[in-house]
């Protein structure tokens, strides 16, 4: 395979990966405080076409950041449902997802008509690192990305120093672990869980952002795909640890990107299984259980 | 995962309606003009009765069952969408080689090969669960994007028609077909429906081992250790009957409705069955009411997009106000019975 | 001068059970004060109301002379007031350091936490490895680090929540004699405790509860011990019926060779080696403090975990009185035929084919409820309107409903009171005289030494038999650990 190809995968790799890496880190944060938001997908969805209409209104920076609200809001409710109240998290994450598939798809409807929202909408350019893009083969496909894979690049270790080296974050940790010890020692357990989920839910609003404005260049009904759970399994491989979690997401945007490389060879292999290649990686994963660490204690406890 | 305790079904409804009501204004549409047209939709007419509604509440009465059994166990099964069309891709191939097998007899055969792939597509998550712990929500909903990749490749290949125009497969056999009420599309499904869920009932209530499954749901803990009962093989059989009801689902769509296979076979089926469970408290006769609910809201909606331009897909909102309204109402009522806050 | 701790009027009703009527409780600078009463009356609701974890529903807490709003945990650590639990509250899966500094709400950038937990140990004179992740640490010192949680968040008021069933005898004394010692730096402690004498071995004044009201307080030395425990019980002319022996040991039932089984869960402990026998007819005690094996023990005797070494026979049907009912024992919110059918399984009398006779169920229910003297409605009710004294009754009536050959308890009259107690030791007792083999945990050391034949001490995971007619003392002695080098 020549070192073009090689180039060009590497970086739809990455490009592909944004989302997903995103979107784990807000789930990995709603996780180490106890809580699996299942709503995910629905927050991301519901980001991408916050991102779709506001970047029509007033740009990309517009988009992201309605996107961004969208997210956290629907956590938030989210937040309210499972966490302050106490209903089952699971079906209320799903819930969640369900109404924003049917909600989006009911206003993408009105707002864009039978036309779409087509390839009019304004996107986030690429934009070269200088100097970085130089490396061979990794340069451009790491250096060469949008400002929200490089927003994506600095979340991790800031996401990685608020886990660990804060205070709040010590207690959101402690939260996940055993409410009954975190509460004794003075953390509000409730509290902390909901703050985490929203700031979980912009991260997944951002996602989706960058899928429309990033990656796609345009929206269309249910385009997340799966990728919100797909987010979840990335938190598990990656071990709740942020670092390891981007190297999970990555992972994951290698394979999705995997379709368009075998496009461009020709093999007698039915398209849809490079559909289906993601999600049955993310199964095997799962059950060969790598990197086996320990999930927080409270995470799917009632 | 309560299983008796009703609430007003009305309340959640009322709420699911309201939500609507307060879309279509904020659509600027008229919502009093909407909400007859999802009437009529539904009710307007026998025929929308007979043709519209009741054969659309067959699959999900079915799928229905199928999760609430799981969920009975405290099993969280996402993945009926996939399991329907794990079942109703069985349920073709077998009905595309039926030809010449007396009527009784065909049927029952693609009926139980739609109910065994049900079962093989819902033993992968049980393997992960049991094996490595992994949760099912996540497994079988991961699988239904997988069942809807091997969908789009069968009608675009190997069960493609003979004629290969369009992607979807050839009608099968005619023999396998579940009679219809003629000039209706009400076909012998319903009465399968409504059997399972009167066994479902009796099984609760009667059997020991449908209590163990209550059991496991409602204080795995205790079931494990005063109970003496093995909640994981518990867990793992429910998940897989749970799969198979899913497939049957498939299979009877197949043999009573579409006699073929194309790519969306189920509006959503498996998620609209996850609300008709819930709604229901989980409880079989119930499940039949409920099916009947959401398949009249469904065709309704049909209703309101082909009369009001409102979209159709609208309707998971409603639903998911209604899954959302039934959870806070269980929380709330389990805060007031704890006495100790 | 102002009390540094002073509760007035508390009330605090939990639904339909008022658990404290107009308390009021006064700890002065200085003092070792001790809260005297049965399990039931109130004491642990009363400082959690101290401490934040419960809001009164009537009456003031007042910290040196001023009125505070103590809405949680964090609140009472800024006013100086620190806990000591009735069972483990360190987060696991973090560290020592983690524990104490998020308790205490220290920085948590690593060099600077363990040197401040370093520090600590030292002028405490309680060292613990800062980096040990707090579920690996042997029990001793997960003790310990109860306590120093405690003391790092600088309290000047210690509120001790039954600091025996946490502590081993020895390090209660200690730990007590350590808080007089620092009386000198301004530090004064509540002990709640329902047993008698460590109340007046340490404290200065006792103040008695009984039934949510307090009945009696003033200096510990002034009243007769007897007179404190007849305010306990409020009852003067009641005293436990002791059921006698009446059987002698016969069959073993239990027999154990060098059983070694893995720590179950994160506040366990591995059980290394293990070989004793239980007979038909006998009580078998264990004494043990929290987190040395025990657990393990009885739940691989009722069959519940997997031995990793060694032999273990156990004569079917073995029943189980696990230690949590609320979660282990009884599903709420199913009923209490429910909960009878399930624990039978398919050995129900109701049980016919594949069919369930509930109204069968539901009449041997009634029975039992009749004949373990339930306060309940009704077979109908939910399991978790019951008080806790009857829901152990029902958990009991339905483990003996097995015909078992051994019963295994599990701290089986935790948080009952007295007579609760004593009716519990009761059918203990009566099961083994009809031949049964009873073995039982408790934290309570006083009640392994009254309602046992024979005892068994745990202690890092290795059981020592002891003679028939060992005293408390000799028992006692063999339960304290030595902590080599702990740094």
């Amino acid at each position: 395979m020549d070192a073009d190809l090689l180039v060009s995968f590497l970086t739809s790799a990455v490009r592909v990966a944004t989302p997903l890496l995103l979107a784990a880190l807000g789930e990995t944060l709603a996780e180490r405080g106890g809580v699996i938001n299942l709503g995910i997908e629905g927050a991301m969805l519901a980001g991408a076409l916050a991102a779709a209409i506001g970047s029509t209104a007033g740009g990309p920076w517009s988009g992201t950041f309605a996107a961004a609200a969208t997210g956290a809001i629907l956590s938030l409710g989210f937040g309210l449902i499972a966490v302050a109240a106490g209903a089952n998290q699971i079906i209320s994450g799903t819930a969640i997802t369900l109404g924003a598939v049917g909600a989006t798809g009911a206003i993408y409807r009105e707002v864009y008509g039978s036309a779409g929202v087509g390839l009019s909408l304004p996107t986030f350019p690429v934009i070269p690192i200088a100097g970085l893009d130089r490396i061979p083969l990794l340069g451009p496909a790491l250096f060469e990305q949008s400002i929200l894979t490089y927003f994506g690049y600095l979340a991790v270790p800031a996401l990685w120093f608020l886990l660990f080296r804060t205070r709040w974050g010590l207690a959101l940790r402690a939260a996940g672990e055993s409410v009954e010890a975190a509460t004794a020692a003075g953390v509000r357990v409730k509290r902390i869980r909901i703050v985490a989920l929203v700031l979980g839910g912009m991260f997944a609003g951002i996602a989706g952002a960058s899928l429309v404005l990033a990656q796609v260049g345009t929206f269309a009904e249910k385009m997340t795909a799966g990728r919100g759970f797909m987010a979840v399994a990335i938190v598990v491989l990656g071990g709740w640890r942020p670092g390891r979690v981007a190297a999970a997401a990555l992972f994951f945007g290698a394979a999705m990107a995997l379709q368009f490389l075998f496009q461009s060879i020709v093999l007698n292999l039915p398209y849809q299984l490079f559909l289906m290649l993601p999600y049955l990686l993310t199964l095997l994963v799962l059950a060969g259980g790598v990197g086996r660490v320990r999930s927080p204690a409270e995470l799917g406890r009632e | 995962m309560r299983a008796e305790r009703s609430l007003p079904l009305i309340s959640a409804v009322a709420a699911g309606i309201a939500v609507l009501a307060v879309t279509l204004v904020a659509t600027g549409h008229d919502p009093i003009v909407a909400l007859g047209a999802m009437w009529r939709g539904a009710f307007g007419s026998w025929d929308t009765i007979l043709s519209a509604v009741l054969p659309r509440s067959i699959p999900l009465i079915v799928i229905g069952l199928g999760i609430g059994l799981a969920f009975r166990a405290g099993a969280l099964n996402i993945g009926a969408e996939g399991q329907f069309y794990a079942g109703a891709i069985a349920a073709t191939w077998a009905g595309l080689h039926l030809n010449g097998w007396p009527g009784p007899l065909a049927i029952a055969a693609l009926l139980i090969t739609s109910i065994l792939a049900g079962v093989l597509w819902v033993a992968v998550p049980v393997l992960l669960r049991v094996r490595f712990g992994v949760l099912e929500v996540i497994s079988t909903l991961l699988l239904n994007f997988v069942a809807d990749a091997l969908v789009s490749w069968m009608v675009q290949g190997p069960l493609q028609e003979t004629k290969r125009i369009y992607p979807q497969s050839d009608p099968i056999a005619a023999s396998a077909r579940l009679p219809q009420i003629p000039g209706t599309r009400l076909h012998l499904g319903l009465l399968l429906a409504i059997s399972l869920a009167l066994v479902l009932w009796l099984v609760y209530r009667r059997t020991l081992w449908g209590f163990q499954l209550r059991a496991t749901g409602a204080g795995p803990l205790a079931a494990g250790i005063a109970g003496g009962i093995d909640t994981k093989k518990m867990i793992a059989t429910a998940l897989l009957l749970s799969g198979g009801i899913a497939g049957l689902a498939g299979g009877i769509e197949v043999s009573g409705v579409s006699y073929a296979l194309f790519q969306s076979l189920s509006p959503g089926y498996g998620f609209t069955g996850i609300a008709v469970a819930l709604l229901a408290r989980l409880d079989p006769l119930g499940t039949i009411a409920t099916g009947l609910l959401f398949a009249a809201l469904e065709a309704g909606a049909g209703g309101l997009q082909r009369e009001a331009g409102v979209p159709a897909v609208l309707v998971y909102l409603i639903e998911a106000v209604i899954i959302i309204v039934v959870l806070l109402s269980d929380a709330f009522a389990r805060r007031r019975s704890d006495g100790r806050f | 001068m102002a009390p540094v701790l002073e509760l007035r009027g508390i009330t605090k009703n939990f639904g339909p059970v008022q658990a404290l009527h107009g308390a009021d409780f006064i700890l002065e600078e200085g003092e070792i004060h001790a809260l005297l009463g049965e399990n039931g009356a109130g004491k642990s609701t009363l400082m959690g109301i101290a401490f934040g974890l419960i809001r009164p529903d009537a009456g003031q807490v007042l910290v040196r002379g001023t009125p505070h709003q103590i809405r949680g945990p964090l609140d009472a650590r800024h006013l100086g007031i620190g806990m000591v639990h009735q069972h483990f509250t360190s987060v696991p899966a973090l560290t020592a350091g983690e524990n104490i500094g998020l308790t205490a709400g220290w920085s948590v950038s690593p060099g600077a936490l363990y040197r401040r937990v370093r520090d600590l140990g030292e002028q405490t004179g309680l060292p613990i490895d800062p980096a040990a992740r707090a579920e690996d640490l042997p029990a001793v010192l997960k003790q310990r680090l109860e306590v120093l949680k405690a003391l790092a968040t600088d309290a000047k008021i210690l509120l001790l929540d039954e600091p025996s069933s946490v502590l081993s005898p020895a390090e209660a004394e200690s730990l007590l004699t350590r808080i007089q010692g620092f009386r000198s730096r301004g530090m004064s402690a509540v002990l709640i405790t329902h047993k008698l004498d460590e109340a007046t071995r340490v404290a200065d004044r006792v103040t008695v509860l009984r039934r949510g009201e307090v009945v009696h307080t003033g200096p510990a030395s002034a009243e007769p011990p007897a007179r404190l425990a007849a305010l306990m019980i409020g009852d003067p002319g009641w005293a436990p019926q002791r059921a006698s022996r009446s059987a002698s040991a016969g069959e073993v039932r239990v027999r154990a060779q060098g059983l070694a089984v893995e720590r179950s869960g994160p506040s366990g402990a591995p059980l290394r080696e293990a070989t004793f026998t239980a007979r038909s007819g006998e009580v078998v005690g264990i004494a043990a403090v929290e987190g040395n094996g025990q657990r393990e023990l009885l739940r691989a005797v009722a069959g519940l975990l997997r031995l990793s070494r060694g032999e273990l026979d156990v004569s079917a049907p073995v029943s189980f009185v696990p230690e949590d009912r609320t979660s282990e024992a009884l599903i709420g919110e199913f009923t209490l035929a429910e909960n009878l059918a399930m624990s039978q399984g398919q050995n129900g009398a109701w049980i016919r084919g594949p069919w369930l006779d509930w109204g069968a169920v539901e009449r041997r229910t009634q029975e039992l409820l009749d004949e373990f003297s339930v306060r309940a409605p009704g077979p109908k009710t939910p399991a978790i309107a019951l008080s806790g004294g009857n829901q152990q009754r029902i958990v009991l009536a339905a483990a003996l409903e097995r015909q078992p050959t051994v019963l295994v308890a599990e701290n089986p009259t935790r948080g009952l009171d007295i007579k609760a107690t004593a009716e519990i030791h009761a059918r203990l007792r009566e099961a083994a005289n009809r031949g049964v083999a009873v073995l039982f945990h408790s934290s309570d050391l006083d009640e392994v030494v009254e309602l046992a034949d024979r005892v068994l001490v745990v202690r890092e995971g290795r059981v020592i038999e002891l003679p028939e007619g060992a005293t408390r003392q000799e028992i006692g002695a063999r339960m304290l650990v030595e902590v080599l080098g702990a740094s």
